[in-house]
């Protein structure tokens, strides 16, 4: 427990954390939804923890939530309920994937075939 | 649920897309031939959706089940970011594949020629969801090779469903399978919506 390995661990099974209302409400971001810190946490922010502290200082430039996820080793889903928590203090702002039924979109497709063949 | 920064600088719209088949058949090899960054990996957590595959009945607690995936990314200019999905190779962990497959713009099938019907389950599952899907065969130096006709023909698939040959070491080559998969996808969409 007195390693940050064991408060870590500890941490990303914390029950409350998984369980809340307000953040399983918000547990549906996709794998790619996007993260950007739009106002720094200081680290005294009541009812923020080192992770969300981590999250806020890695999207100082936009991150998916499976990078984020990469990135701090921790479960995709326990991300997102941090995130929740990041976006209801004001913190973060996302941007979410089209929805399926928009991705139809022929500038998108036309700048993703560009973008392609000049890599 | 979606917010704009405050300072007024759009994010990038993220789009999804997929490369599945079978066990050690290329899939992570592609994402990093192709990717901007080294290919990182992310675990979702097995969760009441599981019902069915796991019976959990009376371990309810047990709810760290994990299932690893490796993504790529690509950035499309300043509008547009790829992220690329090797899918896990394990059939019972079809349901990542719908959160995965949910928005995704398209898939790539990998198949190997020494065990085609590795691919079967992708290709099944990609028809049966409707997501637009594109064959590659990954060329092993010491496979054995055949027409694309012969692949297609193993495979049972439609006329409309591209199939190539691609190296997946290979960033160029990567690529191309790419734009055929792009481009079959747009001719794929919705004529309704154009």
């Amino acid at each position: 427990m007195n390693s940050d390995d064991s408060l870590y661990d500890e941490q990303v099974v914390r029950p409350y954390v998984m369980t809340r209302g307000r953040t399983e409400a918000r547990a549906k971001l996709d794998l790619i939804t996007l993260a950007v810190t739009v106002r720094p946490a200081t680290g005294v922010e009541i009812g923020l923890d080192p992770e969300h502290l981590a999250i806020a200082r890695l999207c100082r430039r936009p991150l998916s939530v499976a990078e984020i996820a990469a990135h701090l080793d921790l479960p995709a889903g326990t991300v997102r309920v941090l995130l929740g928590d990041l976006l209801h203090g004001g913190f973060i702002a996302l941007q979410e994937p089209q929805p399926e039924v928009d991705v139809l979109d022929e500038r998108m497709y036309r700048a993703v075939l560009d973008g392609l063949r000049a890599l | 649920m979606v917010s704009g920064p405050s300072d007024g600088k759009k994010l990038p719209t993220p789009i999804k897309l997929l490369i599945a088949g079978g066990f050690g058949v290329g899939k992570t090899t592609m994402v990093g031939s192709v990717s901007e960054i080294k290919p990182l990996r992310t675990e979702e957590t097995l969760t009441d959706r599981s019902i069915g595959v796991d019976d959990l009945s009376g371990v309810e607690s047990k709810t760290t089940t994990t299932v690893a995936m490796d993504f790529g990314r690509i950035s499309i200019g300043d509008d547009f970011v790829l992220y690329l999905f090797g899918t896990p190779g394990q059939e019972r962990f079809w349901f990542v594949w719908d959160e995965l497959a949910r928005g995704a713009l398209g898939a790539v099938v990998l198949a190997d020629t020494r065990r085609l019907a590795d691919c079967f389950p992708s290709v099944d599952y990609f028809e049966r969801r409707g997501t637009p899907f594109i064959v590659a065969v990954n060329c092993f130096d010491d496979a054995p090779q055949y027409a694309l006709d012969e692949v297609k023909l193993a495979l049972n698939l439609g006329p409309d469903i591209p199939v190539l040959l691609c190296d997946a070491r290979r960033r160029d080559s990567g690529k191309e399978v790419l734009i055929a998969l792009v481009q079959h996808a747009y001719g794929r969409r919705p004529l309704a919506k154009v």
